[in-house]
């Protein structure tokens, strides 16, 4: 669905920062930032919370891990018990290698996966356009226009004074 | 001193200036530009001689594997008492080979070290290369290679069957299988933010689909960025004991068995520390050719070589220091046996192997305490060969004189390797080149987001310092 949203674009990432501090200063929301490269502060300028794609890579890794010990207990001591070298059946030490590569591997590929999900990035999927530079050498900030309450005028100075290169009113897909 | 130091106003302050791993301060529009030169461009004529040469030998991978198939292990030298010669020498090189970039993208990550920023993504492609050529050799060398997946657990008809878990043949597989998936993700996440600048700096229609695929529809969200930072550092976190399993597991091959020679507890350490040395070796000549002739000098500079052959002689020593335990150990412990088998290493019918490897991996990286040699880049190109041929000769004289004699002299027989085994040697080296080469062709082979992201860093602390 297009959206009503105001476009920022600045070429210094410092100025960017002062413009997202400011403006979430005033109480307004910013839609996102789009940036070539991770700046560091924006983090804490944006008041983004931590994510928690972490516990993923947690849950995963934990249920590959006891899956890969029952199952390798399952099929050496239930299934086809082999006896190779008179060493115990259940030699779960010698068990461990396996279970440990497989934690890493699923809780890898979850972690990946969730990240995918979360952040809807498919194959083939279409960037929109609308901040092409910002995967160059342009930082953008957009706002989006929700209601009429929204006084874009006084975003539009405030952008203004904090630098911007051009503020543009756009309706558009993102 | 770094080359910053030396700027216009020799104060003590700029005495404690960062340093700086890019030259000059290009805009991040440059550093796009500079990066997809290469890939934009058609390629040099060194490019299309190398390719040539590599893509000859692949050719040449590819009729000795099928007549290998066809004809049976047979064709190569072994025999019954070198059961394991080039084979498995290659498969080790190769395996150890990958470490070196897995180290530079995980570990150095994890450490904050800036410096692996230019150097990354080649390694990380060297790494996945590597254990494609080293996935190659288990799979020809076993009797009857189509039935390579019995390896897999999975419910079959055969019993159902498992397979030992308790071997580490067995964990060698799983080992490698999730190496090489773990390294392959990473690998194409670090790549997807460039993808999207490559697509939206296409000059045509194929161009912009094929990175419009590949770029998943990033379009430079902070809200993505600061979710696929946190995701790249534990992918990072979880690479990096891949670092020191891998190669341990792959040297428990050998160290599990009791032949004299191989059943020794430092193993693991030893074939980690090897690892690194020759993927080190490997990395920095892969980084010499493409920096001379890609023209990068700006990205990859003297300081990264200066820091890679660092690491290279660092690690060279601990490889040393393990030869010398594994001699220590053999006269301390008192069999006969291993006793013999180190005398045999040294003075036997394959002595010139254990002194090329001496001169190669002991002698080789002393040369790198110099700083005139660390800059120089035509000497640091010759040692990096020699760390390569040294560590190719340790896994042959590991595996080969290890067993061409072990406890019963009845059972002693010599290795002589056939064309077929050259040619297959040759022939991965050919696999290798061609990955590397249409890789730099092809991708972009410095991370333009991560060197964006350095040269922001890099101002940052200029200003800072100068205030």
């Amino acid at each position: 669905m297009p959206k009503n949203l105001l476009i920022a674009t600045f070429s210094d990432p410092d100025r960017l920062i002062r413009a997202v501090r400011n403006i979430r200063r005033k109480h307004i929301r910013i839609y996102d930032v789009y940036t070539p490269y991770p700046v560091h502060d924006l983090d804490e300028a944006m008041g983004i919370r931590r994510s928690r794609l972490p516990w993923v890579t947690l849950m995963m890794g934990v249920s590959a891990l006891v899956l890969t010990l029952l199952s390798e207990f399952y099929t050496a001591v239930f299934d086809w018990p082999l006896n190779v070298g008179g060493k115990p059946d259940n030699s779960t030490l010698a068990f461990i290698p396996i279970s440990f590569e497989l934690t890493v591997l699923v809780g890898a590929l979850a972690t990946v996966a969730a990240l995918f999900l979360r952040a809807e990035l498919y194959p083939g999927k279409r960037s929109g356009g609308t901040v092409k530079d910002a995967t160059n050498d342009t930082f953008v900030l957009i706002i989006r226009r929700r209601d009429a309450s929204f006084d874009a005028s006084k975003a539009r100075l405030l952008l203004e004074h904090c630098g911007a290169e051009s503020i543009e009113e756009k309706v558009a897909e993102l | 001193m770094s080359p910053a130091t030396t700027g216009h106003h020799p104060t003590e302050a700029q005495a404690l200036l960062p340093p700086k791993y890019i030259d000059g301060d290009p805009s991040l529009q440059q550093i796009a530009e500079d990066i997809a030169r290469p890939l934009e461009a058609q390629p040099g004529r060194s490019w299309w001689i190398c390719f040539a040469l590599a893509f000859t030998a692949l050719l040449n991978l590819g009729g000795m594997v099928t007549y290998l198939v066809a004809k049976g292990i047979g064709v190569w030298g072994l025999n019954n008492s070198v059961g394991w010669a080039f084979d498995i020498t290659n498969f080790v090189f190769w395996v150890g080979i990958g470490h070196a970039g897995t180290l530079i993208s995980a570990i150095l990550l994890l450490f904050r070290q800036t410096w692996r920023t230019s150097i990354n993504r080649s390694a990380e492609a060297m790494t996945i290369f590597a254990v494609i050529c080293a996935g190659l050799f288990p799979a020809i060398h076993l009797g009857r290679p189509w039935d390579a997946f019995f390896i897999f657990p999975y419910p079959n008809q055969r019993g159902p069957l498992w397979p030992n878990f308790r071997s580490p043949l067995v964990w060698d597989v799983f080992a490698i299988s999730t190496y090489f998936t773990v390294s392959l993700v990473f690998w194409y996440l670090g790549m997807v933010p460039d993808m999207a600048t490559l697509r939206d700096r296409a000059k045509n229609r194929f161009q912009e689909t094929v990175y419009r695929w590949l770029s998943l529809g990033w379009n430079g969200s902070y809200r993505t960025w600061a979710r696929y930072e946190v995701v790249s550092v534990v992918i990072a976190g979880l690479a990096a004991p891949l670092v020191v399993s891998v190669h341990s597991i792959v040297s428990m091959d050998f160290a599990t068995s009791v032949i004299p020679g191989w059943h020794a507890t430092i193993f693991p350490l030893y074939f980690v520390a090897g690892a690194i040395y020759s993927g080190f070796g490997m990395v920095l000549t892969l980084l010499i050719i493409t920096r001379q002739t890609m023209h990068l000098e700006r990205y990859i500079t003297a300081q990264h070589l200066d820091k890679m052959a660092k690491v290279t002689m660092f690690t060279g020593m601990i490889v040393s220091y393990a030869y010398a335990t594994e001699f220590f150990t053999a006269w301390y412990r008192g069999d006969v046996y291993e006793k013999y088998h180190f005398i045999n290493r040294a003075i036997g019918p394959y002595a010139f192997c254990f002194y090329l490897m001496v001169l190669c991996n002991v002698l080789t990286p002393q040369v790198l305490w110099f700083k005139k040699v660390r800059r120089n880049v035509a000497a640091l190109f010759i040692a990096s060969i020699l760390v390569n041929v040294g560590m190719w000769f340790e896994r042959f004289v590991i595996i080969v004189v290890s067993l061409h004699r072990t406890f019963l002299p009845s059972a002693w027989g010599m290795f002589y390797p056939t064309r077929i085994d050259i040619g297959i040697l040759v022939g991965s080296f050919g696999l290798f080149f061609t990955c590397f080469l249409l890789f730099i062709r092809f991708l972009p082979m410095i991370a333009i987001w991560e060197i964006k992201g350095a040269s922001h860093f890099e101002r940052a602390a200029q200003k800072a310092t100068h205030a």
